[in-house]
């Protein structure tokens, strides 16, 4: 067994492990931490396919970002474990059927399309995977590219204006205004002779 | 005269080669760190005509050694329903990034560890995830203070990690790489060909966010010891407390290399053509880079804390809108290749 494939089975051993216990862990924040690590794992095994744009990408988006976002708002639940755990044995039955579905489908999509493709042939020290991505996504794939760009926007907006609460009588600042503001708006110099001693 | 030394590591095996290596990027850095807090208290002593710390060795200059045996043998204090697990390894999860960014950082021609095709991407990912030691700290301490300061840095980090990445995303542009080392041979030649002037907004922008990403006055309100004593820190004692402080100012120094090295010419000297200090070596990296380390000092003992609603109005509605435009100008610059830069 060549070093990699053996690099490759502990990443994997890891990532698996990890996200078993994204689902397993009675702790919120601990399973979003789980979430975390099997984020990195995954990125280390990107790597292994020599695929460094992608793998650093999901460090820097999802590990970076994303996560930080939802552990921010995971920590700030006040989750009652209780009432979360009696559903557990009830609803399992559900949820192996669900996962055993999409595990034949996955399985079906990917060896049908790409079940005898050849193992690939390592690159050259001197390939860069970023540049080749690069070149293809601003000239071959363009408009799918803009076009999920726009999407994504439109996305954003919409969360933002679903969750804008306008309250009346609220008080604004406005920075312009602070910026703007003279010492003789504020302040008065008055000139005025002393009191006479009595 | 080092022909005998070279012949002897030549012939060391790969991992012991690499290992070295990272010894001699990490000790000096160690000791960087360890002085650069000496020179904060002496310098900011001196901005507000103080003396100090003069006690501790000739001039005060083994206060970092007395401070870190100190910190060494006190005892670490564990909250009673603190998180056990996550309470020790967030100081290690704040050091290990600022540590590994390292890495790819060319101190000069040849001169890096992992020379990475990939640097810039690399050093963004590596900085993003050095906010997770603040928030499990601030999680696993089980206090208030703690975990207002881990929130309020989440949200700061994450905010102005955008700005930061835009401004990358112009060095991008104008080197046409990711390279680190390929960033700085584009820069070849003087002052006036280095990225900080075609690039002027984004690298005041870059070292800007670069202040407030590693929680340094006036963005430390995550720290706020006026309002929330010591942020996320206020839980740790000893050595855990020490990591913390040891990862914020190799984070620093880090923020300060990239800033010389993405606009500031890297080794390259500033009067190419002149003997000897026309030279390009690693001295003049590690001049710029104590150039902008002076600087985080300097802002420390001038500007007062940022307010927390103006911190996030700065990071979002003045920064990122700014780095758009200018990339857009940039844009304008590359197409017409202009000046030395672009051509």
């Amino acid at each position: 067994m060549a070093f990699t494939d053996l690099v490759f089975y502990v990443f994997a051993g890891i990532a698996v492990f990890a996200g078993i216990r994204v689902i397993s862990s009675n702790n919120p924040v601990h399973s979003a931490l789980y979430l975390v690590l099997a984020f990195f794992t995954t990125a280390a095994i990107w790597l292994l396919l020599e695929a460094e744009f992608l793998a650093i990408t999901l460090v820097l988006v999802y590990v970076g970002a994303v996560m930080v976002l939802f552990l921010f708002v995971v920590m700030m639940l006040d989750i009652n474990l209780v009432p979360l755990r009696e559903g557990f044995i009830r609803y399992l039955p559900v949820g192996i059927a669900v996962a055993g579905i999409i595990v034949i489908e996955m399985v079906m999509v990917l060896t049908a399309r790409y079940g005898d493709t050849p193992a690939p042939v390592p690159k050259p020290a001197d390939y860069s995977n970023t540049e080749e991505l690069g070149g293809v996504l601003y000239t071959v794939y363009v408009y799918p590219f803009e076009l999920a760009a726009v999407i994504l926007l439109v996305a954003i907006i919409a969360a933002i204006t679903l969750t804008l609460r306008r309250r009346e009588g609220t008080k604004h600042q406005d920075p312009a205004k602070q910026v703007m503001v003279k010492r003789a708006d504020r302040v008065r110099l008055v000139k005025m002779p002393a009191e006479p001693k009595k | 005269m080092f022909d005998p030394v070279m012949a002897f590591y030549a012939d060391l095996p790969l991992v012991v080669q690499i290992l070295t290596k990272i010894m001699i990027i990490v000790m000096p850095l160690m000791l960087g760190v360890a002085y650069l807090t000496f020179a904060e208290r002496k310098i900011i002593g001196y901005m507000q005509v103080r003396i100090g710390p003069n006690r501790v060795g000739p001039r005060g200059w083994l206060q970092p050694i007395a401070d870190a045996v100190k910190l060494m043998f006190k005892e670490i204090i564990l909250p009673s329903s603190a998180n056990r697990f996550l309470f020790v390894v967030a100081p290690v999860l704040s050091i290990m990034p600022a540590l590994a960014a390292w890495a790819v950082i060319p101190f000069g021609d040849g001169m890096i560890l992992s020379n990475l095709d990939a640097g810039l991407l690399y050093v963004l990912a590596l900085t993003s995830v050095g906010v997770y030691g603040v928030i499990i700290a601030g999680w696993a301490s089980n206090s208030k203070y703690a975990f207002l300061g881990a929130l309020r840095s989440a949200a700061q980090i994450v905010a102005y990690e955008i700005a930061m990445g835009f401004a990358l995303v112009g060095v991008l542009m104008a080197a046409g790489s990711l390279n680190l080392e390929k960033i700085v041979q584009a820069q070849e030649g003087g002052f006036l060909h280095w990225y900080w002037l075609p690039l002027f907004p984004l690298f005041l922008i870059y070292f800007i966010s670069g202040v407030a990403e590693t929680n340094r006055a006036p963005f430390d309100v995550a720290e706020g010891e006026s309002e929330i004593v010591a942020g996320f820190h206020v839980e740790y004692s000893g050595m855990t407390f020490a990591v913390f402080f040891l990862a914020e100012y190799a984070n620093m120094i880090l923020i300060a290399a990239l800033t010389s090295i993405m606009f500031m010419g890297g080794w390259y000297s500033p009067f190419p053509g002149i003997p000897v200090i026309g030279e390009p070596s690693v001295f003049w990296l590690l001049a710029k880079i104590s150039f902008f380390l002076l600087l985080f000092l300097w802002f420390r003992a001038t500007f007062p804390r940022y307010r927390y609603d103006q911190i996030m109005r700065l990071g979002w509605k003045v920064f990122i809108p700014l780095t758009i435009v200018w990339l857009v100008v940039e844009g304008v610059f590359v197409y017409v290749k202009l000046g030395p830069w672009f051509a």
